[in-house]
């Protein structure tokens, strides 16, 4: 079996006597996408936030590529990092640039293109995710959510990163944007043969996007399988979080 | 016995709190200045925040400083008529100026202004993830978005400061000629008599710490803003407050170092 891209183990992180993370799990095999699903609070954006290295855990092993970046030189664990793009779950695109510069933004720091070609490759990459050229020099705050989530998706992969991460692609957009987005996001990974993890509590999102999944309960991956059979799995927590039924263990886990 | 040891201990904890608040802003003032010298360099960010700090500030200071110089004149001249001594209004006012009120009140006009929209920026930055969104860019936030103010505040407050001496001299120059009776010439060359390069300096080197310290408060708390509008409304609030009582306190600290021998 080949070497997974990321491996994490043990992974735990609490903030004061809260913890959030107790000994998570999971490997991401080269080339698939993995969906992290749980509840609010669960610490699904604080696992990726981990890996991503905005969040120092408090112990644990996170392997990419086979190195252990909380043990890697800064240096290192920047340059593994580096593979990763990100999708943040509200755009987080910067107000105070145009979408162009947006987009260009990681390859214009990493001196990968010349400024004056940066509008030109800004329209080529946003051309990508459905947008016209139009867009370009508009402001991020002139754009619908549906509009700053393509953006947002055509920053993540302007530098074709071989790790995508997603945090809640569809959060906040209506079905159809959503389906669109999660098109694009299965698009722009298979066409990169970029490794991925997202996040969402979206289940038709799930399905679309995922190869493989995970479930985040009580600081622990408590299901792990194919992405395909979240919704007809018998894990009783992982059957009541898909279906939404307020009773279950997740209900009386809450009561305790 | 109970309520003592409450006491000292909600005393040590303010006190731990206080200290470790210093140790905070200490790093954070390092980690900002020593990117200001390593690559790479952000020139047309400095630019920008030049002009925010500076240019856009232009107004504000002007006006504060030459109404300052204004009511120092006639202050002076209510104070001193009573001695005789009217003659020592322009070497007050260009002294006073100079030396304090330039630096002082340009450096809390522009904390008040510059300095709570960089912690109002930085901390919507925060809150909706921007400065998270820069770490995974390939780009260092804290060079990318505080060295370039702290280098514009150390170089826009003492330009600003250059104006504000020249306004106020001018008010007190406008109401001691046309309104308290003074003679142009013996106004100006009393002026110019009894000042030394000594005295712009000091106000300079006072306004350029002053510049730093507004950078270095709006940049902190709003970097270190969380929990929503609420939070970066609080951060501007304290990088108003943080800078200006700071300011007045190196003000004192400054005064002692540089005049007093």
């Amino acid at each position: 079996m080949s070497q997974p891209k990321i491996r994490v183990r043990a992974l735990k992180k609490a903030f004061g006597s809260k913890v959030v993370l107790d000994g998570v799990d999971l490997d991401v095999e080269q080339g698939t996408a993995l969906v992290v699903v749980g509840g609010s609070g669960t610490g699904k954006s604080v696992l990726i936030k981990s890996i991503l290295g905005l969040v120092t855990p408090d112990a644990g092993m996170i392997e990419i590529d086979g190195e252990d970046v909380l043990k890697a030189s800064p240096a290192r664990a920047r340059e593994l990092r580096g593979q990763i793009g990100m999708l943040f779950q509200n755009g987080a695109l910067f107000d105070s640039l145009p979408v162009w510069e947006n987009v260009t933004f990681g390859l214009l720091a990493q001196k990968r293109i010349r400024r004056r070609e940066a509008r030109d490759k800004a329209v080529e990459i946003l051309a990508q995710v459905g947008l016209g050229a139009d867009v370009a020099k508009l402001s991020p705050s002139e754009l619908s959510g549906g509009m700053q989530k393509r953006v947002a998706l055509a920053r993540a992969i302007a530098a074709e990163p071989a790790i995508m991460f997603f945090d809640e692609p569809t959060t906040g957009l209506d079905p159809i944007m959503g389906a669109v987005i999660d098109e694009l996001i299965v698009h722009c990974v298979k066409k990169l043969g970029s490794s991925s993890i997202a996040i969402t509590h979206d289940m038709a999102s799930a399905q679309r996007i995922g190869d493989n999944a995970a479930m985040l309960y009580q600081g622990k991956v408590t299901w792990a399988g194919p992405a395909r059979e979240l919704l007809t799995t018998t894990n009783p927590v992982v059957e009541q979080f898909t279906h939404g039924r307020a009773e279950g263990p997740i209900q009386m886990a809450l009561r305790r | 016995m109970n309520r003592l040891l409450d006491l000292v201990a909600l005393l040590g904890a303010a006190v731990l709190g206080f200290v470790g608040y210093i140790g905070e802003v200490s790093l954070f003032a390092l980690s900002g200045l020593s990117h200001i010298f390593r690559p790479p360099y952000y020139p047309r960010l400095v630019g920008k925040a030049f002009m925010d700090i500076g240019y856009f500030s232009l107004p504000v200071v002007a006006l504060t400083a030459l109404f300052t110089g204004m009511v120092l004149a006639l202050q002076s001249y209510t104070g001193f008529s009573r001695f005789g001594a009217e003659s020592a209004i322009a070497s007050v006012v260009v002294l006073s100026v100079t030396r304090e009120l330039g630096p002082v009140l340009a450096g809390l006009m522009v904390s008040g202004r510059a300095g709570a929209a960089m912690a109002a920026e930085l901390g919507t930055m925060r809150v909706t993830d921007q400065i998270d969104a820069l770490s995974t860019l390939s780009t260092e936030p804290m060079k990318y978005l505080v060295a370039p103010r702290l280098l514009a505040g150390i170089i826009a407050l003492p330009l600003l400061v250059v104006l504000a001496d020249i306004l106020g001299v001018a008010g007190g120059y406008i109401v001691a000629t046309e309104k308290l009776g003074f003679a142009p010439g013996t106004y100006l060359s009393s002026t110019f008599s009894n000042f030394e390069a000594q005295d712009v300096i000091s106000g300079l080197i006072k306004a350029a710490v002053f510049g730093f310290v507004i950078a270095l408060m709006g940049c902190f708390n709003g970097y270190r803003s969380k929990g929503g509008a609420q939070g970066v409304g609080t951060a501007t609030t304290t990088a108003v407050v943080s800078a200006s009582i700071l300011i007045l306190a190196l003000d004192y600290v400054l005064t002692q170092l540089l005049f007093v021998k």
